[in-house]
């Protein structure tokens, strides 16, 4: 029985019934994103059972997942940043800042802390080069877009991130920051 | 800023809340044309306006429009809400703060090309963005503004959210069309183009989220409205996203044929420190790299002046550079970027991407030879007008324009 048609039967009809239903591999995309936003990646196990739903092979699922930078296929660390060190990111600081930040946590970019808790990434452009140095994380099912950023700024907000995860009572809050400016 | 278009939220605040729009004239547009106008009423209004694609190429809408068969159905609409050019994000302000007017936009495109579906293509990051607008299309067929048979007519719209997952060629248009099918986000063969067999196989339209903007001011207040601002051969406003060496970077909505002048120093209130501006680079990491010489900052932001500059005004992403940046360093993180969203389909853009990127780390890092400066140069050269789409060919511009523009700064990173 395919768990995820079990599991999230509703939510699978409605992203069926999205897309013409002679072109059922159309869901493979939203499916990846369901199935990565409950369990934080996407095993081999779920591909199978998006590959039977969209009627295609799990290779070519797989080759979907690989793909797509956003798709993870092993799970990574609690909380993942990823600073933009782009073009327009790097002329206002975001590589002075992403280096400090990296020291500051004695890691390199692509890498994670010991306890696994931390991984800093570098991406390019998220569409927000006018409150640079900026950072995406992403905490679970939630995507976070912090903007005008210092190393000192980030780390007071790791800190109570990590405390929050520690204390089993209070859950990971969820919502855009915008710890500075604003687009107004 | 008296002729805003676009970002109407700076001027009324809420207007990201429906009962705002609506108190704001929001939807009275949709709902004449859907009761009271034929769908070609809308496509001669927008011919009429002149208006030209905001998403880059900046080809006239209406049209595009046009080029629909009428004997193979059904049509598709697809607003292309990739935003990835870097230094761009004026799409971003949109969809957060004035949502209700791209969704009228999206609605009118629809009606106009009589498409039943359309969908609104979002980049991966763009994920809460997404969720809110599939509460906002529930809200909006809640209200009677979306759904079966509108307004008591026959005509019917569906509008369905796909999410992308992190892929800049995503942004090319047939590659879209290949994410929402569900394939690797790679471009295809044109012809045929999308506009006689796009999605699943069918006539569909492509459009930016600010072109889809621009549509209810057109079709509500008119062609003539519209032509009031901007130029002759590019009419309306556009949103500048100006970033980088500036004291004021942000979001700047503007006639088309502004000055870079007024933009980069009245607006964005000159360079960091007050240091020398030394060049602009008009359309994001896929401009020519133009000296900011006197010439071009005085040149109108336009679709036809910015090309006499050797650049391309592009979706006007405009990030300015001063005298404190080596172009060698940009150039490095332009190549770096295509490098990594190369798509992999054709050798010209995956393999030039890739020699590109090894030559000008090596110059960046000092360990060069005057010969890598050519050597860069030739392989950027042979990658020109062979790579099979746009993407190739971007990574080569700033390169191209850099050496020949600023090749000092290459020359002083040299081995000595």
């Amino acid at each position: 029985m395919n768990q995820l048609l079990r599991k999230h039967s509703l939510e699978v009809e409605k992203i069926l019934a999205k897309y013409p239903p002679d072109q059922k591999r159309a869901v493979v995309m939203p499916l990846l994103h369901l199935v990565q936003q409950e369990d934080g990646f996407i095993s081999r196990e779920r591909m199978q059972e998006i590959a039977e739903i969209a009627g295609i092979t799990t290779t070519e699922v797989a080759s979907v997942v690989g793909f797509y930078t956003l798709f993870h296929d092993a799970p990574g660390a609690r909380i993942k940043i990823q600073v933009c060190t782009d073009v327009a990111c790097d002329l206002r600081g975001a590589r002075e800042y992403l280096n400090g930040l990296c020291s500051q946590l004695g890691i390199n970019p692509g890498e994670t802390t010991e306890d696994g808790l931390v991984s800093i990434e570098e991406v390019k452009c998220l569409a927000a080069c006018d409150h640079a140095p900026m950072f995406q994380a992403h905490i679970g099912d939630a995507l976070e877009y912090h903007e005008n950023q210092t190393v000192e700024r980030t780390l007071d907000w790791l800190k109570s991130m990590i405390a929050s995860m520690k204390s089993p009572a209070s859950a990971v809050e969820k919502k855009t920051t915008d710890d500075g400016g604003s687009h107004e | 800023m008296s002729d805003l278009f676009l970002l109407r939220h700076r001027t009324i605040a809420g207007l990201n809340q429906l009962s705002i729009y609506l108190e704001n004239g929001g939807f009275k547009t949709w709902k004449k044309a859907v009761t009271a106008q034929k769908p070609e009423d809308l496509i001669n209004e927008v011919k009429a306006s002149g208006l030209r694609g905001r998403g880059g190429a900046g080809f006239p809408t209406g049209v595009k429009w046009s080029f629909l068969p009428n004997n193979i159905w059904p049509h598709y609409v697809v607003a292309n809400s990739d935003e990835s050019e870097p230094g761009t994000f004026k799409d971003r302000e949109i969809l957060e703060y004035n949502p209700y007017q791209f969704l009228e936009g999206l609605m009118l495109a629809s009606y106009a090309v009589q498409a039943k579906d359309a969908y609104i293509y979002f980049r991966g990051e763009f994920w809460q963005i997404a969720r809110r607008f599939d509460e906002r299309i529930a809200e909006l067929t809640a209200s009677g503004y979306l759904g079966d048979h509108l307004f008591g007519t026959d005509y019917s719209l569906r509008i369905h959210t796909h999410l992308g997952a992190g892929a800049y060629i995503c942004g090319e248009e047939t590659a879209l069309l290949e994410s929402i099918e569900g394939r690797l986000g790679q471009p295809r063969l044109r012809p045929p183009f999308p506009a006689v067999e796009g999605l699943f196989g069918l006539p569909t339209v492509i459009n930016n989220v600010e072109t889809l903007t621009n549509l209810p001011v057109i079709i509500g207040e008119g062609a003539a409205r519209f032509r009031s601002v901007g130029t002759e051969k590019s009419p309306g406003t556009k949103i500048f996203s100006l970033s980088g060496r500036v004291k004021k970077p942000g979001n700047y909505e503007l006639p088309l044929g502004t000055t870079f002048r007024e933009l980069i120093f009245t607006h964005g209130e000159g360079i960091i420190n007050d240091a020398k501006i030394k060049a602009i680079m008009p359309a994001g990491a896929s401009s020519a790299l133009i000296p900011a010489t006197d010439v071009a900052l005085d040149t109108p932001m336009d679709y036809e002046s910015v090309p006499a500059l050797g650049g391309q005004l592009g979706s006007a992403s405009v990030i300015i550079l001063d005298e404190t940046v080596n172009i060698s360093d940009l150039v490095k993180d332009t190549v770096h970027f295509f490098k990594h969203e190369s798509c992999g389909k054709c050798t010209p853009c995956r393999e030039g991407t890739y020699w590109m990127s090894c030559i000008i780390d090596r110059i960046v890092s000092g360990k060069s030879k005057k010969e890598d400066i050519d050597l860069l140069l030739t392989v950027a050269r042979n990658m020109q007008n062979k790579c099979f789409c746009a993407l190739g060919e971007f990574s080569t511009t700033a390169v191209v324009s850099a050496i020949d523009k600023f090749r000092a700064d290459f020359e002083a990173r040299l081995e000595s």
